[in-house]
């Protein structure tokens, strides 16, 4: 196998041409699934025969928690990679993916708990999956808040590899430990969904929110890796050129970017 | 739209709440990345 | 072996000087209980409810007071970039190190815990999963802290950081340390979470030390 592609992609300024040519087309993709999703979930689908019109929260939770574990797992092994190789592309996607990833797993704890609401009673229960998504939002602002602490960005990513990995290792033990603690009391049975009997009318929706999010979340991490790499390689040529081509845009006015 | 279609079975504020958050954080995520990448451009513009 | 030797007298040393520093972790540990005690209603049966949660949260917040310091201190006198260049295995240096940590706070709270169960109303069977859930999951914030602290070495704000990072990464060890004692309480086997928190020690005993020592040699790369 040719791995040239893979060393070329690997240098800054051939990624952050790539991003750019790749960015525009998956925000629109993006885009476009997630309006059907939307449009899909909230009036297309039928309401549930269990649940009435609660479940319609799942299109927006499914997606959230999906890619809240997903991101926290490319974070770790982009920091891996970091490490390992000392590759300063990797370390600028895994700084880039955790604001994003923290963003999306506060969106499906707040889901999480509106849709508890009516469908436990309670806006919080200690079940294994909120607990779960809790303890990541903490992981991910450890992250983020080691990584704003350092000065130098290179000692900074570096040291939020280390973290990232160890919290990956952490992730499976808590929802472990989380089900075995609901399992000691036998008595306080949590209300379970029940398994809504999905019509594809539900589902298409569904996975159309699933990948348009999966699409916005690899758009927004190219984009902030750019902004990574912009910074981090400032003073270069390629940089020098981003920069004269972006005040050229400004000056003749006609491009908004 | 129909009233029924807002008031969402009466699981309006759940499933309204949830939307509204939602957008909230897919428009964060879609431009904050735009917003500072021009203020990067701008900094180092300024430095140069 | 003479590395171990040294390091660990060196550490013994140094805090047979700063007394007040270590006995701050077990007086806070007192102080939290009883306080939670004063809170409660005089001799409310409830408290033996609660006593495993404010027990285990009381040791786990003293232990974590002492960390910040584990490093600092030989950060700031050069004693770190000593380890770093003397070829001594870092790893084997941050194991110890943790180690002598978990002896000086982490072992007084373990013998501590069981007149402050007493006093929270604690029957005698869930006496002994507390005391070996607390000798098993000290050490593990020991080790943890150690790597976190290693970690957040010489950062303006590492102290506030510190908790922040710990935290996650110390819930296993909670639920599986409290939850001994109240399987104990409910005249259930407390074995299973015993072994869980041993399984948890091991993994911490064995990858930590490794991770914080290549934290502390990025922090003076």
């Amino acid at each position: 196998m040719n791995w040239t592609w893979f060393h070329r992609l690997g240098s800054p300024p051939s990624f952050y041409r790539f991003a750019e040519r790749l960015a525009p087309w998956l925000g629109v993709a993006a885009l476009l699934l997630l309006a059907y999703a939307w449009y899909g979930g909230l009036v297309l689908a039928p309401a549930d025969y269990q649940q009435k019109d609660a479940f319609r929260v799942i299109y927006v939770h499914v997606p959230a928690a999906a890619v809240s574990l997903s991101l926290y797992v490319l974070m770790a092994v982009a920091g891996a990679v970091a490490l390992i190789w000392r590759m300063k592309l990797a370390e600028c996607v895994m700084i880039a993916s955790a604001p994003v990833g923290a963003s999306f797993t506060a969106l499906a704890l707040l889901t999480g708990m509106l849709w508890g609401k009516p469908m436990w009673g309670a806006y919080w229960v200690w079940d294994a999956r909120l607990t779960s998504e809790l303890v990541l939002l903490f992981l991910y602002l450890g992250v983020i808040g080691l990584h704003a602490a350092f000065e130098d960005a290179r000692a900074a990513a570096r040291a939020c590899a280390l973290l990232a990995i160890v919290g990956l290792v952490n992730v499976p033990i808590v929802h472990f430990s989380v089900e075995w603690w609901n399992s000691l009391h036998q008595g306080s049975t949590i209300l379970k969904f029940g398994k809504p009997a999905i019509s594809a009318d539900m589902a298409r929706p569904l996975y159309a929110g699933l990948l348009g999010t999966y699409l916005l979340c690899a758009y927004a991490i190219l984009r902030r890796t750019q902004n990574e790499l912009l910074l981090r390689e400032r003073g270069t040529r390629w940089v020098r050129e981003q920069l004269a081509a972006a005040a050229g845009n400004r000056d003749g006015g006609a491009h908004v970017s | 739209m129909s009233p029924e279609f807002w008031s969402m079975g009466g699981y309006a504020p759940y499933v309204w709440g949830s939307f509204g958050v939602a957008a909230a954080i897919y428009l964060w995520n879609a431009i904050a990345p735009r917003l500072r990448r021009r203020a990067i451009l701008d900094s180092l513009a300024d430095d140069e | 072996m003479s590395a171990f030797v040294a390091i660990f007298a060196r550490e013994l040393k140094l805090a047979a000087r700063a007394r007040a520093e270590w006995l701050m972790p077990p007086l806070f540990f007192v102080i939290v209980v009883t306080l939670f005690g004063f809170g409660a209603r005089p001799n409310d049966p409830q408290l033996a409810a609660f006593a495993p949660a404010v027990l285990w949260v009381g040791a786990l917040l003293a232990a974590l007071l002492s960390l910040e310091r584990l490093y600092r201190a030989d950060q700031e006198d050069g004693t770190l970039e000593q380890l770093l260049v003397s070829g001594t295995s870092l790893s084997f240096a941050v194991f110890v190190k943790s180690l002598a940590h978990w002896l000086l706070s982490g072992l007084p709270i373990v013998l501590l815990a069981a007149p402050l169960a007493a006093m929270l109303g604690l029957p005698a069977a869930a006496l002994g999963p507390l005391v070996l859930g607390l000798a098993l999951g000290t050490p593990c914030l020991s080790f943890i802290g150690g790597f976190v602290a290693a970690l957040t070495v010489g950062l303006p704000r590492g102290g506030a950081l510190l908790p922040v990072l710990v935290l996650p990464l110390i819930v296993p060890v909670i639920i599986f340390g409290a939850g001994a004692v109240r399987a104990a309480q409910q005249g259930l086997d407390a074995g299973a979470p015993l072994y869980f928190l041993a399984a948890i020690l091991t993994l911490t005993l064995t990858v930590l030390p490794w991770l914080a020592a290549a934290a502390l040699r990025n922090a003076f790369e």
